[in-house]
């Protein structure tokens, strides 16, 4: 993957500073192919493009782990994503919140280019992301690991991040764990600790990655259910899992990824009913049977 | 020197003197709080640095840490002691056995730091990250608290060796309780035994306390964790929720 022309770096720099959502199609072929800085798409002039990967490549070392992605998440949409294990899953979605930063190729969260530099400032307002691991704070109780961000990032005072914890800790049904620790907890009220850390941020996209595959089978649902919960709701989500059920029930849009690319892509009625692909043929028979 | 330590005739010599020992015992005191204070900053700073991702950082903190963990600390205190002067810094010896006994330290401190916050799984950054938390605050809020337990035993194995090597300050002449041991010892009428008994004794005082208290820690955290991983925490707590 090529930088974008020399035009083009300037278009998208200009943008970039000004903080503005850019559309347009470089002509140029200064850089031996024409490349496109046109990228977000709008509606009635607002940019409806919340996340945007354009040509995106990773590298882990030798290993071409994402090869040339190209996928647009729009405001509000639940979109899934299934795929073997090392398919890229999860480099992916990490790239989508600056955890990974592409090779080569762009990241755009909320009409704006992601970079190393403002990855930090980016990713606090627009996205938060829910692990396989949970990963609460272990020092701090539940309304610690809630009010932690709204207190020290978002300069809430004590009280009104308080009363945003217990708001959402009302969504995930565990107003009377709010003085627990994370270790006395288990799986799935782990899981529903982290995606209320996850509200409490406010932002418009959320990500999962894999958020129930560390858990029993029985707590599954619990967390799913609340995941239904949200999905009623605008924010953007972002959903690696493997439970097709779900996904039919939340899922604008399903894609599945095969050795770092995206090999198929529809609603989730397409990958019950008639996918194209035998591979995709092949996964789906492995994990709904 | 054991009849000495029998001799009542010399006790009461000695005891004659107590207020100098009383003061120097105070100045060994002192300089090994200012001195704790300053490897504390020191390893703190230079542990967080040397878990950073820049390699320039990475490589200033190993240069401080090797340099010097890996030559001795009296050497450093007389170059501290002699080299000062020369670039303008007229400080006591005293001072200059804080700042050399502070800065040894801080090595080993930064050590222990960055092993403590390599201990930490790397799910807590990403955690912190994806929630936009910087570098600074994401080690303020979220790594170091979480280091402070792992690390207070050795950190305190390192306060007690701590204590313990201000005792250079002796060599480079300045008044703490090992100089003026040795030096009340050696001068008139050569009284070794209950000097060097006492000066044992005071040491061991400040010493022993609290290696005490650091290894009951660290016992009580090894039973705490045998206890966690026995118990199904989890499991029971799911069972009272529902
Ligand atoms: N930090 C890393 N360093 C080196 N290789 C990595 C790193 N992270 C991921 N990889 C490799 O990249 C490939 C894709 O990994 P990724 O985690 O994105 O897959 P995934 O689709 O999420 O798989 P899974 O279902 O197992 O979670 C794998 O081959 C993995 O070994
Ligand atoms: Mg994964």
């Amino acid at each position: 993957m090529r930088d974008p022309c020399v035009l083009c770096r300037v278009v998208l720099l200009t943008n970039n500073f000004l903080q503005i959502p850019y559309i347009g199609t470089c002509r140029l072929v200064l850089h031996g192919r024409p490349q496109y800085f046109q990228t977000l798409t709008f509606q009635d002039g607002v940019c409806v493009s919340m996340i945007k990967l354009s040509h995106v490549h990773k590298f882990f070392g030798p290993n071409e782990v994402l090869k040339d992605v190209n996928l647009e998440v729009k405001e509000g949409e639940k979109l899934v994503i299934i795929g073997p294990s090392g398919s890229g899953k999860s480099t992916t979605v990490r790239c989508m919140n600056g955890l990974e930063l592409p090779t080569s190729g762009q990241v755009f969260v909320n009409g704006v280019e992601l970079t190393r530099k403002n990855r930090t400032e980016l990713v606090r307002s627009t996205s938060s992301m829910v692990f396989q691991q949970f990963n609460l704070y272990p020092h701090l109780n539940v309304l610690g690991n809630l009010t932690l961000a709204p207190i020290k990032l978002f300069g809430k005072a004590r009280k009104e991040a308080e009363e945003l914890a217990y708001h959402y800790l009302e969504v995930v049904g565990l107003t009377d764990k709010a003085m627990a620790y994370p270790t006395t907890l288990s799986g799935g009220q782990q899981q529903r600790v982290a995606i209320a850390r996850a509200l409490c941020s406010q932002t418009k996209i959320i990500l999962f990655d894999e958020p129930t595959s560390a858990l029993d089978p029985e707590t599954v649902q619990e967390v799913l259910n609340v995941m239904v919960k949200l999905a009623s709701e605008s924010i953007t989500m972002v959903i690696v899992t493997h439970e097709m059920g779900f996904a039919r029930e939340v899922a604008d849009r399903v894609i599945f990824m095969d050795y770092g690319t995206i090999l198929e892509e529809g609603t989730p009625e397409h990958f019950f009913v008639n996918p194209i692909h035998d591979r995709v043929k092949q996964f789906l028979g492995k994990i709904l049977y | 020197m054991i009849e000495q330590i029998l001799s009542l005739q010399s006790w009461m010599t000695f005891l004659a003197d107590w207020k100098l020992f009383a003061q120097a015992f105070g100045v060994t005191l002192m300089v090994s709080v200012l001195a704790l204070l300053l490897a504390l900053i020191l390893g703190v700073f230079f542990g967080v640095m040397s878990t950073s991702s820049n390699p320039v950082l990475r490589g200033i903190a190993r240069g401080y840490v090797e340099t010097l963990q890996n030559t001795p600390l009296v050497l450093q205190a007389y170059v501290f002691y002699l080299a000062l002067p020369y670039i303008g810094f007229m400080i006591g010896q005293i001072s200059v056995g804080i700042y050399a006994v502070g800065i040894y330290h801080g090595a080993y401190i930064a050590e222990v730091v960055r092993a403590g916050i390599q201990s930490i799984p790397h799910g807590q950054a990403e955690a912190a990250a994806s929630q936009g938390f910087t570098y600074v605050q994401t080690m303020r809020w979220i790594i170091l608290p979480q280091t402070v337990k792992i690390i207070l035993p050795p950190l305190i194995n390192q306060m007690v060796n701590l204590i313990k090597n201000t005792s250079v300050i002796a060599l480079i002449g300045g008044t703490d309780l090992m100089n003026r041991t040795n030096d009340w010892a050696t001068t008139g009428e050569c009284i070794y035994g209950p000097p060097f008994l006492v000066c044992g004794i005071l040491y061991f005082i400040l010493c022993f306390p609290l290696a005490t208290w650091g290894r009951n820690y660290e016992e009580k955290l090894k039973r705490r964790d045998v206890h966690t991983t026995d118990k199904p925490a989890a499991k029971e707590a799911e069972g009272s929720a529902s």
